[in-house]
């Protein structure tokens, strides 16, 4: 038997550490979760994994229908399908977080107040099972481009995960505020509705992000998610302006956002179990 | 030999009354102001500064708790609800942070409180097993070492592929069990009364307890059953309003423990307001276990009889009552139902009863209990006529069966008595 290890039990003061190496011990627990969050998501359906495709494809028919044949909103020149389907995937990304990220800590209660584990583990292994589906999604949307003859630039192998990582830090982020604070307060459940929908209208989803006028540019930019979906369309597509102001003030708030969800979620995490 | 958990100065604060104030709307008007306050209170919510109207008040469940426990040792913990033994393991184990105070922990903490953590219905046997010792923090290594020992220990065998929501609950119980018996802790948490499951599953639990304690680990026992406690460890510690007020060897420590701070439990005392109107005119006072010297306790014994006492008023006179009891086990099952006019004398001279303040007393003869806890429910009616008052739960005792028979044998016994029979033993050939 190795030597066993000391653990020292304190109370945190202040700014809890932020105990990545705590994470580390357990990260085989976090790709169980994960596994067992996919594997369980789609038993008992009679479609399967295809829902990871439906529920993107109706969406980009619907708003294919809406903003461009009744709308006829500018592209850019790119074919509507494509433009809004390349938006949808990191948008499928981050709705996941909001829904299934903030709801992760009271949904795994047993878990929160019978063992220890980092409870870190709850919201990040809730957004790593929605990029599963993000992948398979992918798939839908390389089949699309090819039907469309889009042809994207070399760079993407660097530019596009380096955009994967910034939406997977969004989604980290608000998972992390979102479920401490659901812990107290379940109006979050209330709230979820109303942020995701209002969130989707304010992000460049279904439309250009060129439509907004030049001097709310930045203002507009403060929300994350803006940076996000247009830094996927420039990746892939080609489309916008590339790297501006407007993509640092946005991925600025993401990794503000994320370290802010860290400290506020250690913080809280000593109560977790007291008050969940 | 090395210390294996050092407790220093250990303290838990918990909040009490912050929701009550909540939902508390008496008029329209507090709902609007309620509603219109409603962003306000959210604002210093989230900041951490609480709001007026939550006015909270703290207890400590836990207060200047020290004490070390060498390595391989069995520690009990005894001490009335509320004592703060659930809450010193909560934080040992690391659920909970402490107020004030440290603990030092050498090695892994498991415990049996555990059993069946993260399992979802709807993935098979195999996958709960891995999905479980996960979350106990066991490496897949170990799982895939002890994997063939824990379906063996379950018992489930060919169902080991079959989603655990199609297992008998008996099923379910044995395999999230056998993952919990395999974890290989250095230190051992047992919380015998927040174990859920049957007599059988206790059972497993403490059997567990007992290899873990051979192979030479440490274990951390908290039961209400002074005989398990008497069995299973040589030491114990006494609890009392979330402070350690005694640690002793066990037969001093329990000794200690039921014959002192358990005079304001063992009683049932009514406030007005718990009083439904519709009661009346019966109005129950007080309901108390007493022992055979007369003292009010919380914990019994087997070999002596108890006397239960209801104390009530009637502010008008009653025709036909009769005020009686309902005995429960731990699990729900009537032990017994009776009443202070069963007997048809009885009846003649108190059915009819004037107005004042009476007591109802009855003695359970010795020989009577088996082990456990039970529940005393009162109940106050005039047959066919009308049932003033009841309370199903009313109070609870311990029983402890040191002396009675068959205690010579360390076994749970079935059954809710415990009876002295005159048994006879005749030898009629050779």
């Amino acid at each position: 038997m190795t030597e066993p290890t000391t653990i020292y039990i304190k109370p945190s003061k202040g700014l809890a550490a932020l105990n990545l190496r705590d994470l580390w011990t357990y990260r085989e627990l976090i790709f169980f979760m994960v596994w067992r969050d996919v594997k369980v998501k789609y038993k008992q359906t009679l479609l399967g994994m295809a829902w990871a495709v439906i529920q993107p494809v109706m969406t980009m028919l619907v708003f294919t229908f809406l903003f461009d044949k009744v709308a006829k909103l500018p592209t850019e020149g790119i074919p509507y399908p494509v433009f809004s389907f390349t938006a949808l995937l990191p948008w499928g990304l981050f709705v996941v977080a909001l829904n299934q990220g903030s709801r992760s800590l009271v949904a795994h209660n047993n878990m929160v107040t019978k063992i220890y584990f980092p409870r870190l583990i709850l919201p990040m292994s809730s957004v790593f099972a929605g990029l599963v589906d993000f992948a398979i999604a992918f798939v839908i949307l390389i089949a699309l481009m090819f039907y469309y003859q889009v042809t994207p630039a070399w760079n993407l192998l660097w530019t596009l995960p380096l955009f994967l990582l910034l939406a997977i830090i969004t989604a980290l982020g608000i998972a992390l505020w979102l479920s401490a604070i659901n812990v107290k307060y379940r109006d979050v459940n209330q709230a979820l509705p109303f942020l995701t929908q209002f969130w989707l209208f304010a992000t460049p989803v279904a439309y250009s992000a060129s439509v907004v006028s030049d001097k709310w540019q930045i203002l507009y930019s403060l929300n994350p998610m803006a940076g996000v979906v247009n830094g996927f369309r420039w990746a892939l597509l080609g489309a916008g302006n590339g790297p501006d102001i407007t993509l640092w003030v946005s991925a600025t708030i993401s990794v503000l956002l994320l370290i802010s969800g860290l400290f506020y979620f250690r913080s809280m995490e000593k109560t977790f179990a007291d008050t969940i | 030999m090395t210390t294996a958990i050092s407790v220093k100065n250990l303290g838990k604060q918990y909040k009490i009354g912050a929701a009550e104030t909540k939902f508390r709307y008496n008029m329209l008007r507090d709902v609007i102001v309620d509603t219109v306050s409603a962003p306000i209170r959210l604002a210093k919510a989230l900041v951490g500064k609480s709001d007026r109207r939550m006015n909270q008040n703290f207890i400590w469940a836990l207060k200047d708790v020290s004490f070390d426990l060498d390595e391989g040792k069995v520690l009990g913990i005894v001490g009335r609800n509320g004592a703060g033994k659930s809450t010193l393991l909560k934080i040992l184990s690391r659920v909970t942070e402490p107020t004030e105070g440290t603990v030092t922990v050498r090695g892994r903490v498991g415990s049996l409180l555990e059993v069946g953590t993260g399992f979802h219905p709807e993935l098979t046997g195999r996958e709960n097993i891995y999905m479980n010792g996960a979350i106990l923090g066991m490496k897949r290594a170990q799982i895939d070492r002890n994997f063939d020992a824990i379906v063996d220990f379950s018992e489930v065998g060919q169902f080991i592929d079959t989603p655990v929501k199609r297992y008998s609950s008996g099923m379910y119980l044995r395999l999230a069990f056998a993952v919990a018996a395999h974890l290989e802790p250095d230190i051992l948490v047992v919380d015998e009364v927040l174990a859920v499951g049957d007599a059988e599953f206790q059972r497993k639990c403490i059997g567990k307890m007992n290899d873990v304690a051979q192979q030479g680990r440490t274990v951390l026992f908290v039961s209400h059953n002074m005989s398990a406690i008497l069995r299973l460890t040589q030491e114990a510690i006494v609890m009392k309003k979330g402070q350690l007020i005694k640690r002793a060897p066990t037969p001093e420590a329990v000794d200690f423990y039921l014959a002192s701070g358990q005079a304001e439990s063992g009683e049932r005392v009514w406030e007005a307001d718990e009083v439904p109107a519709a009661s009346a005119p019966f109005k129950p006072i007080t309901l108390k276990v007493r022992e055979r010297s007369g003292k009010v306790v919380d914990t019994v014994r087997s070999t002596e009889p108890v006397v239960i006492e209801f104390e009530y008023q009637l502010d008008a006179p009653v025709t036909g009552l009769r005020v009686g009891m309902y005995l429960n086990t731990m699990r729900g099952e009537y032990v017994f139902t009776a009443f202070d006019t069963d007997d048809a004398k009885q009846y003649e001279q108190f059915g009819a009863r004037a107005a004042g303040r009476y007591v109802s007393r009855c003695e359970i003869p010795a020989d009577f209990f088996n082990e456990g806890r039970y529940y005393l429910g009162v109940n106050a009616s005039s047959f066919g006529v009308k049932r003033y008052f009841m309370d199903e739960n009313a109070l609870s005792f311990n029983v402890d069966i040191s002396g009675a028979p068959g205690t010579q044998w360390p076994e749970m016994r079935q059954g809710p008595i415990r009876p002295r029979l005159n048994w006879k033993i005749e030898k009629i050939t050779d």
